[in-house]
């Protein structure tokens, strides 16, 4: 402790490159709190998924939907408990930019599937008899002042209707909470799925994909694999996957994100070795009359070679904890986008193992130079 | 007067690229405790070799160092930084403070290396501004003083952890007549009343003049080692 105000000093002798070089060192490491973060709240969100639904969705394309026909066909394959449909409807509220998670659905078995939905019997039920009814999640209320009652102009940038307009006129009967799920992604603002395929001009008769919850999840291939075969050779052929499955190919489309995020945080980290590297090695060359005169009052080389290996600490690991504290800041600020999403203690930890590695790769090459100092040059200049 | 520094046939040799110079050639020096000795000579007689042997910062190519008893010539490169630092204060021409530090962190830099407590510290770096005259001056940044108040604060860095031998290397170089009488009078202070043994290589014979001994050298031999008339 009592070196510190030595080391404090060195590490601002040239306070405008210490400085930047400090925000070179919080931005990369920003980033790895942010990708590591996405990353790892992908992982626990894929790990926190349901084994037992099986997502069915058309083999060519997602985007190609499957016929309503398939409802009772899927019903009837044996270990099926119970199945419902997502339609996406692409709505937006006044404005695109006030764009809203909206999905058509089966009031009727939506519930059943998703049974950690929180809301009241009355709401479900009148959400059934309503057929321009919706229900939202309580953030998206609170976020437009909407309650039960409110009737909104939903329109829509995919489905026009039969009338040649593009507005779905709700009624908004219910509010939910889906925290139960991952709030980032689960479908938030439900409309009658009836409701939205008489109206729209296209498309009538198919849904999007079918969620199909099972008695035993022990026996998710198969009964994918019986479902899939029950529309083998027909016009429009499935795969069933479970939803742990299907949600990491949906982020697959995306790409891998796990080698993205290690590709962006490995390079960000390897450049940094260079910055840091090159202002610890500027800094010892410019002070070399000063650590010999350290080592005439009788610092030995282990003494000043440490000095310098504690400012490369100082400055690798104050700014990669300010940086990893500003991407946990950032995902709580960005809640509502991303959900649950943050850097883990995990990813903390691993991101000071690397902020000491950066110190001890970058520190180590100077504060060894600084050991082969002969006093004698030093102080004559040489 | 008994020794406290003694060389015993001193050989130093330096190599510069292919060829190798013999700066001192079998160099024998008694010097007394509580002496004040000025070194004389031209330029390249082998002074600042002399001093840097007798404060440990340079081993001899043959012959023995003792200082205060200690063989420096056979004591490690650690030891011999240990040494230095309980037993040496020393006196730069250019006063080599560390720029970023405040007078009184600059004197505290040989005390971080004992194990005295930080109001130990504070106390006797109070102490030894006090001594030079600078007691107000504490939290002034060196580029802040005059050159003759860098080099008090250089002296009170040597004279803070109480070494027994202070080696000065041209102190009065850079400063003018004045200033440089000022630091004389400080290190006759120091010897006379504190006891210290002054060891101070200087181009300028007025300098040379407050010292209790002159010794003078020439191409790497003992010249003259004349006391100074009372």
């Amino acid at each position: 402790m009592k070196y510190l105000f030595l080391v404090w000093a060195g590490l601002w002798r040239k306070r405008a490159r210490s400085i930047l070089t400090m925000l070179s060192i919080v931005v990369a490491f920003l980033l790895f709190g942010l990708l590591q973060g996405i990353n790892q709240g992908m992982k626990n969100v894929f790990q926190s998924l349901n084994v037992d639904r099986l997502y069915v969705q058309s083999r060519i394309s997602m985007s190609d939907g499957l016929p309503i026909s398939y409802l009772e066909q899927i019903k009837s394959v044996p270990g099926v408990r119970n199945v419902t449909h997502w339609s996406y409807f692409g709505g937006f509220y006044q404005n695109v930019r006030n764009s809203l998670p909206v999905f058509a659905i089966d009031a009727a078995t939506q519930f059943a599937v998703y049974p950690k939905i929180k809301i009241s019997p009355e709401e479900i039920a009148a959400m059934r008899r309503t057929r321009a009814g919706a229900i939202m999640a309580a953030g998206i209320a609170a976020k437009y002042g909407w309650k039960i009652g409110d009737k909104i102009p939903l329109q829509t940038s995919i489905w026009t209707k039969k009338d040649g307009s593009d507005a779905y006129p709700v009624d908004v009967v219910g509010i939910m909470d889906i925290s139960a799920y991952n709030a980032g992604s689960f479908p938030a603002f439900y409309i009658n799925y009836d409701y939205f395929d008489e109206a729209r001009a296209f498309g009538n008769g198919s849904v999007l994909y079918y969620i199909v919850s099972i008695d035993d999840p022990r026996r998710g291939p198969e009964i994918a694999a019986a479902i899939d075969a029950r529309f083998a050779n027909s016009s429009n052929e499935t795969t069933t996957q479970t939803e742990q499955v299907f949600a990491q190919s949906q982020i697959k489309q995306i790409g891998d994100i796990n080698l993205i995020a290690n590709s962006i945080v490995g390079a960000a980290l390897f450049a940094l070795l260079f910055v840091t590297g090159n202002t610890m090695m500027q800094s010892v060359r410019e002070r070399i009359p000063e650590f010999a005169v350290l080592k005439t009052l009788g610092y030995s080389d282990g003494k000043v070679l440490t000095l310098i290996m504690l400012e490369a600490v100082a400055l690798c690991v104050v700014a990669g904890a300010t940086g990893l504290l500003l991407a946990r800041a950032a995902f709580a600020f960005m809640h509502s986008l991303f959900g649950a999403l943050s850097p883990s203690a995990r990813v903390m930890e691993m991101g000071m193992g690397i902020a000491m590695l950066l110190a001890l790769v970058s520190g180590l090459p100077p504060a060894w130079r600084s050991t082969r100092i002969s006093i004698i040059d030093a102080l004559a200049g040489r | 007067m008994s020794p406290i520094i003694r060389l015993s046939s001193i050989v130093k040799t330096y190599t510069r690229g292919r060829q190798t110079v013999e700066v001192l050639h079998a160099l024998s020096l008694e010097i007394g405790q509580g002496e004040f000795v000025s070194i004389m000579g031209p330029s390249g007689s082998g002074k600042t070799t002399l001093l840097n042997l007798i404060a440990g910062l340079d081993t001899p190519t043959s012959g023995q160092v003792a200082v205060g008893g200690e063989r420096l010539d056979n004591l490690s490169s650690v030891r011999r930084s240990a040494w230095r630092a309980r037993h040496i204060g020393f006196v730069f021409q250019f006063y080599n403070l560390l720029p970023v530090l405040s007078a009184a962190r600059n004197v505290e830099l040989p005390l971080l290396l004992t194990r005295l407590t930080a109001a130990q510290r504070r106390e006797r770096v109070a102490a030894a501004l006090q001594l030079v005259g600078l007691a107000d001056r504490a939290e002034h940044r060196p580029r802040e003083l005059s050159g003759g108040q860098q080099q008090r604060v250089s002296i009170a860095r040597a004279l803070v952890a109480d070494p027994s031998i202070f080696v000065c290397d041209e102190p009065t170089g850079d400063l003018d007549r004045e200033s440089a009488e000022g630091i004389l009078q400080l290190l006759q202070m120091l010897n006379r009343d504190r006891g210290k043994t002054i060891i101070m290589v200087t181009h300028d014979p007025l300098a040379a003049n407050h010292a209790t001994r002159q010794i003078y050298l020439d191409k790497g031999l003992l010249v003259v080692s004349a006391a100074r008339a009372a």
